[in-house]
């Protein structure tokens, strides 16, 4: 039941250990780096996957900086 | 259309800063040259720092733009022209930020990628407050329709329902006040973070933490009543009495 779960997490977290959102936008661009580079970016940026599962506003900052970055490298 | 902050204001915040005296940061050996470059002409005086500012803003110009054009069909109310208007705020926001925080940065990425984000942030942001404008942020709950999946009496709604009703207990009895109203406005109702920060003259750090420990006591009052959650990414969601 993916939507419920999603819901569940957004009502309750994950409960797995994350960072903030000041820290989120700190390592962003690095975390985004790493993973177009197909590097491990959640060993790298320990707490960034759970926060990015429970705080909507830094997903999609994610998503949009992972795809902007994208749209700029040459295919 | 916002006009780009003069040179004179933009001198006063970098210097306030302090890394216009040293051209390039102590990192400076572990940098790309493309960073490095950036950081030398931004960090210089005259022309060829107008000039490194003028393509700075250009760039953070096109992510805004990014930004405002993936966004677009969420807003089919907001006029064209005032997306256009909306981008060009976004890239003169983030660019007194960019060269406000020029010495933060490390190389941990490129700097290109480092700019972007913060044309990206003030563009989401400014776009989901636009979204927002003029509507009631909802504080009590609207509707817990999304916690259930409408199906009848199997055994995994019938633990579901248990599951709600023990985090909406825990709502009423574990959470402060503020905690239920940030809990309920942000992940009851589907309140943008920053348009929440907005309304209650907070942050959006200060709000997440505040989300992050109203969550903390609900999961500790579900297991408090047996309910065992496996809510990772990789795991299920069903609770397990």
């Amino acid at each position: 039941m993916p939507d419920f779960k999603r819901a569940v997490v957004r009502l309750v977290g994950s409960g797995e250990p994350e960072i903030g959102c000041d820290e989120c936008f700190k390592e962003l661009d690095r975390y985004v780096e790493l993973e177009l580079d197909g590097v491990d970016a959640d060993a790298a940026v320990p707490g960034m996957r759970a926060h990015l599962a429970g705080c909507p506003a830094c997903r999609e900052d994610h998503e949009s900086l992972g795809a902007f970055v994208r749209s700029t490298r040459p295919s | 259309m916002s006009a780009l902050p003069s040179e004179a204001s933009v001198a006063s915040m970098v210097s306030v800063v302090g890394a216009l005296d040293t051209p390039v940061p102590r990192a400076a050996p572990l940098l790309d040259r493309e960073s490095r470059e950036w950081l030398v002409s931004l960090n210089g005086h005259g022309p060829g720092r107008d000039a490194a500012i003028a393509r700075l803003h250009a760039l953070l110009l096109h992510a805004a733009q990014f930004e405002v054009a993936r966004r677009r069909p969420t807003l089919p109310h907001v006029r064209g022209n005032e997306f256009e208007d909306i981008a060009c705020e976004a890239a003169d926001d983030a660019l007194v930020s960019v060269l406000a925080r020029l010495g933060d940065f490390r190389g941990a990425s490129r700097f290109t990628t480092w700019v972007y984000k913060f044309a990206l942030y003030e563009a989401a942001a400014k776009l989901r407050r636009r979204a927002w404008q003029g509507r009631e942020v909802p504080l009590e709950a609207e509707s817990w329709e999304a916690f259930t999946d409408g199906a009848s009496d199997t055994a995994a709604e019938v633990e579901r329902r248990e599951l709600l009703a023990t985090v909406k207990d825990g709502i009423a009895r574990r959470l402060t006040p503020h905690q239920r109203t940030v809990l309920v406005a942000l992940a009851v109702n589907g309140v943008p973070i920053d348009v929440l920060a907005e309304r209650l003259g907070t942050t959006r750090g200060a709000l997440y933490k505040t989300l992050h420990d109203a969550r903390r006591s609900l999961r500790a009052g579900l297991a408090e009543s047996g309910l065992d959650l496996k809510l990772t990414e990789s795991g299920g969601g069903d609770a397990n009495a």
